[in-house]
């Protein structure tokens, strides 16, 4: 089962889930991502150890998926 | 659709990328700066004691200027990493479960023994703090501090790290431009600036 989370204040926060099978789970997750995108949260994909991709659109094959804040010099 | 470039690098367009190269470059201007500003006031403080002892009390203020002032930059280096604000205590724990997801089974005991993240770069070892990252360079002989930090306070610290840990991952060079240069130095100067319990990381990073 993929997911969609979020890191936020309670540590992360589950938003979606699906299958590769489940369209209509797929598409509600893809709704949600867009829903984040749009506050300001930016997709990742950690692809394991040392890597990570940046998605603007939420991957189908992918087993998790992290928004996140962006970041700033401080 | 993915993107290499970190998305953040949009909001400073002007900065050069910071490649190994700028990296070299700082890290030798902040050592000729280092100089500069040490080197006056241990010749004017010999000087004195030399051509009249009766100013040694006017050259001893000289040459602590010429010791206090190199260990206030490597302060600022160093507090990089110290950690800061809430520390939100009732997501910690999910958040460091997060965090220990995303790391190896060595830098997950080093994170949360010292809460600095080890993650090896193309650029050096990188100890990704809450608030700040430290990257050695290769071969161990420099520091470069960078102040960054997730645009959400009331992240759980973990969290924190981990935002860091991902935009790392995204775009090491990328993470680098966006981040504040803050020192360059030996590693021993920032070392002895550090928490105590955060010192092995360095330690570790160095190896």
């Amino acid at each position: 089962m993929a997911r969609l989370i979020r890191m936020d204040g309670t540590g992360h926060t589950t938003l979606a889930e699906w299958t590769a099978e489940d369209d209509l789970a797929f598409q509600a997750a893809v709704r949600e991502f867009g829903d984040q995108q749009g506050l300001g949260y930016i997709g990742t994909v950690p692809d394991g150890p040392g890597k990570a991709t940046h998605v603007r659109e939420l991957p189908r094959e992918a087993d998790l998926v992290i928004m996140r804040r962006p970041i700033a010099g401080g | 659709m993915a993107s290499a470039a970190l998305p953040e690098l949009a909001a400073v367009p002007w900065r050069q990328r910071t490649d190994a190269l700028w990296l070299r470059r700082w890290g030798r201007i902040w050592h000729a700066w280092t100089l500069l500003y040490t080197i006056p006031f241990l010749v004017a403080g010999a000087a004195m004691l030399a051509l009249a002892p009766i100013a040694a009390p006017v050259a001893l203020v000289a040459i602590a200027h010429a010791w206090i002032i190199p260990e206030l930059y490597a302060f600022r280096g160093a507090s990089v990493v110290r950690p800061k604000g809430p520390r939100n205590e009732g997501a910690e724990a999910t958040a460091q479960g997060l965090l220990g997801d995303l790391l190896g089974h060595e830098e997950r005991e080093l994170q949360r023994r010292t809460g600095l993240a080890r993650e090896p770069g193309e650029l050096g070892t990188w100890l990704v703090g809450e608030a700040g990252a430290l990257l050695v360079t290769p071969g161990g002989r420099r520091v470069h501090c960078f102040c960054v930090r997730a645009q959400d306070p009331e992240l759980p610290p973990s969290d924190r790290v981990a935002h860091l840990l991902l935009a790392l991952r995204e775009d090491e060079q990328g993470f680098a431009t966006v981040a504040n240069h803050a020192f360059a130095g030996a590693p021993w100067r920032v070392r002895r600036r550090m928490p105590e319990g955060m010192r092995p990381a360095l330690d570790a990073a160095r190896r």
